[in-house]
């Protein structure tokens, strides 16, 4: 059972700045609810390789295709520091992984949207991607020690998957009027569904204050959401882009840009399951799966076999 | 829902450690799953040193770790408190010395 007391020196140690570790006293809701961001974060890496890797045979150049190849293997050693540091809260990565296939776990509605041309890569990386950074950058200073180190391994890596995107859109967005169609039609689709991924509203967001509380996030959706869009802008102007947005307008009084309605009624509806590409993205993560599973089956046996090998040979 | 998620098979956990450079400390990085300590390494090559991040890995199974509790933080590390002898800031030197640094 928690005593107060434990809470309370629970809570100066997060005042304080310090890092909680796997072995440190935690209240359960702490371990509970990192549980649930850490496997959802890790989820959604996984599965946020199945809309690039569509394009991976029909990348337009080599150059292109090694580019492609490499982003989407950073995106399953995302998942993985993920996987691995949610393992250290005491639950088993089978069982994370089957919560997702099988159970409840959600992963991030943003790869519930279909890749139509090789525009969608180039927005992915500067959007989707580009708005991961801002996220993670602020998880990278999570209370919880491992937690923090795994998104800072990852923050490493994210500006590149941002770059390679932006600069592959600005090319697009100066080429050929076709081109140039193709680039600002891949922004109208994801520019909304990317400011999404920041999650409802403050006031609709009932796990926001508790995790902020305990120093897990420290920053609310609104915020992370505003400062995203505040640099979007700017990038979106220096390569001739425009964003899907009458609403979108500087306020000289917060220093911040103004935007339009959310469309949030698509947003539930995604959550709920129904995106365009709900079924079809859980249907290849379970083929994946389960058609893997002769593959875990040998090479355990192969271990075993070998190891027992070793012992009557010594 | 068609799968034998009762007897789905996970390989085992194992720690990994990587040397960023030649002559410096090796650091933890995190952990991978493996049949065994040859995929282990090659498993934890993939997954932590895609860019050069280490030129030397190591890798050890989860439960072969033994790690203080943090209870023990304050009793277990006490005895380094009142050894300030142990540190050269204990000692004097004369000011002639000193200076000469």
């Amino acid at each position: 059972m928690e005593t107060q007391k434990q809470l309370d020196e629970f809570q100066i140690r997060i005042d304080n700045g310090e890092k909680i570790e796997p072995k440190d006293w935690m209240p359960e809701r702490y371990r509970k609810q990192l549980i649930r961001i850490m496997s959802q974060h890790a989820h959604s890496e996984i599965v946020g390789m199945l809309p690039e890797g569509n394009w991976i045979t029909r990348a337009p150049s080599l150059k292109r295709k090694m580019v492609l190849l490499a982003k989407v293997q950073d995106e399953a050693g995302h998942g993985l520091y993920l996987y691995s540091g949610t393992e250290t809260l005491g639950v088993k990565r089978k069982d994370l992984v089957e919560d997702y296939l099988y159970g409840t776990a959600k992963y991030s509605s943003i790869f519930n949207y279909p890749t139509l041309t090789y525009a969608d890569i180039c927005v992915i990386g500067w959007l989707v991607d580009g708005a991961a950074i801002v996220n993670q950058t602020m998880l990278a200073k999570s209370s919880y020690g491992p937690y923090a180190r795994a998104n800072l391994r990852i923050c490493k890596e994210e500006s590149f998957h941002k770059k390679q995107g932006y600069e592959m859109l600005a090319k697009m967005a100066s080429g050929t009027p076709d081109q140039q169609k193709m680039a600002q039609d891949a922004v109208n689709r994801w520019w909304w569904p990317t400011l999404m991924m920041f999650g409802p509203h403050d006031s609709d967001s009932p796990n926001s204050a508790e995790l902020i509380k305990w120093g897990v996030k420290t920053k609310t959706n609104d915020e992370l959401r505003r400062h995203f869009v505040d640099r979007t802008v700017m990038e979106a102007e220096a390569i001739g882009i425009t964003l899907p947005d009458p609403d979108l307008r500087y306020n000289e009084e917060t220093g911040h840009w103004d935007f339009g309605d959310i469309p949030w009624d698509e947003f539930w509806s995604v959550v709920k399951g129904d995106g365009p590409m709900n079924r079809e993205r859980i249907k290849a993560r379970r083929k994946a799966y389960e058609e893997g599973e002769w593959v875990r089956k040998a090479a355990t046996e192969y271990a075993r076999k070998k190891k027992l090998k070793e012992e009557k040979a010594s | 829902m068609s799968t034998n998620l009762s007897t789905s098979t996970e390989w085992p956990l194992w720690e990994v450690f990587y040397q960023p450079n030649d002559g410096k400390p090796f650091e933890h990085a995190g952990s991978v799953h493996a049949p065994d300590a040859e995929m282990a390494l090659q498993n934890a090559r993939d997954t932590y040193t895609r860019r050069n991040e280490g030129i030397s890995l190591w890798v050890v199974p989860t439960d072969q770790i033994t790690a203080s509790s943090p209870e023990d933080r304050g009793p277990f590390f006490d005895p380094a408190n009142d050894k300030a002898y142990r540190h050269p800031q204990f000692y004097s030197v004369p000011r002639a010395v000193k200076k000469r640094k």
